[in-house]
């Protein structure tokens, strides 16, 4: 018998937490990216290339998350509101206090591009038993996130394992 | 302008250019930043080691997605367009690690709809440990006249 609440159960394949990105794709970002990593393709620095190839400026195609991660401050806003929150709720609902991520997959699709503003959708598909790892004593899950443009159009899905745990040590 | 290579040109086994770098405390630190994740383990060492229990602290996800995206584009060039990446963390990268990305083509192939795709696994070592391994599906020009990003709807299927 399954040791996963049926609160948890009910909400696999459900669509949670869809939400616009706080800002426009932006090629600041996309260069400062590119830069993080010594990234020279042209598609991102030579907008005749990109035109030829592309049909003018796309970001980066790895960069799908960073286009909803919150600032980490604004104006009126008390708490810091945490990325991939299906992630965080788990953590809570099992009263894990670390977790790490050990496997993620992305899918791509049309390309993002300069000023669209996108939207996400999180989907959580599966959770495990109880696991024992060098790290701790935790639960493995896995979680989609869909990305769609502002036409609707799917963008991309990341799709994540995270295992979250407690270390085995007191006193965390 | 036209592909650096076609996929007639690719066979199973080839293996990519090897990329070597040093990595240090502003690598993850700029590479955390870049992809706006603000998580103390990524930037603050005590919070690694103290509260994470980790050796220091280490590249974070996005980033090395963005290695990988690189390493790969390095070697298909432009038209090269990446249609799937599937990452497993192993163990993490820390600062004053040397990390070197390898990769090998593990299969080459024209799907229904007539697009090339070469996979590849890619790996990022340490030390000669795999640290984080990379599948990926890239779609390669099938001839000088195609390009893989004019591909849209059920044209594309990565």
């Amino acid at each position: 018998m399954s040791s996963v609440p049926a609160t948890v159960i009910a909400l696999i394949d459900q669509r949670q937490y869809e939400e616009a990105g706080e800002f426009p794709v932006e090629r600041g970002y996309i260069w400062t990216s590119c830069a993080s990593v010594e990234n020279g393709n042209p598609l991102f620095w030579d907008d005749e290339v990109a035109q030829a190839i592309t049909g003018g400026p796309i970001a980066s195609p790895t960069m799908l998350s960073v286009w909803f991660r919150p600032h980490n401050w604004s104006p009126g806003r008390d708490e810091q509101p945490l990325p991939l929150r299906v992630h965080f709720d788990l953590k809570e609902v099992f009263d894990l206090p670390e977790a790490v991520m050990t496997d993620n997959t992305i899918v791509f699709h049309d390309p993002v591009r300069p000023g669209d503003l996108l939207v996400t959708r999180q989907i959580l598909r599966s959770v495990s038993e109880p696991k024992t790892t060098k790290l701790g004593t935790g639960r493995f899950w896995v979680i989609d996130v869909e990305y769609l443009n502002q036409d609707g159009q799917l963008v991309g899905v990341e799709s994540y394992t995270g295992f979250g745990y407690r270390r085995e040590e007191a006193g965390e | 302008m036209i592909p650096l290579f076609t996929l007639s040109n690719i066979s199973v086994g080839d293996e990519l250019p090897d990329l070597v770098y040093e990595v240090t405390a502003t690598t993850v630190v700029l590479g955390a930043l870049a992809s706006r994740d603000w998580r103390p383990m990524h930037h603050d060492h005590d919070f690694a080691v103290n509260r994470n229990g980790t050796r220091d602290i280490f590249l974070n996800t996005p980033n090395q997605a963005a290695w990988f995206e690189r390493y790969v584009t390095d070697w298909t060039g432009p038209f090269g367009r990446l249609g799937r990446m599937k990452f497993r963390m192993k163990g993490s990268v820390f600062p004053n690690d040397t990390m070197t990305m390898s990769g090998v083509i593990e299969g080459t192939d024209i799907d229904g709809v007539g697009c090339g795709w070469a996979s590849l696994l890619v790996t990022l070592s340490v030390d000669d440990e795999v640290r984080t391994d990379c599948s990926v599906r890239v779609a390669i020009p099938c001839d000088v006249d195609d390009n893989p990003w004019l591909r849209r709807g059920d044209q594309w299927i990565p």
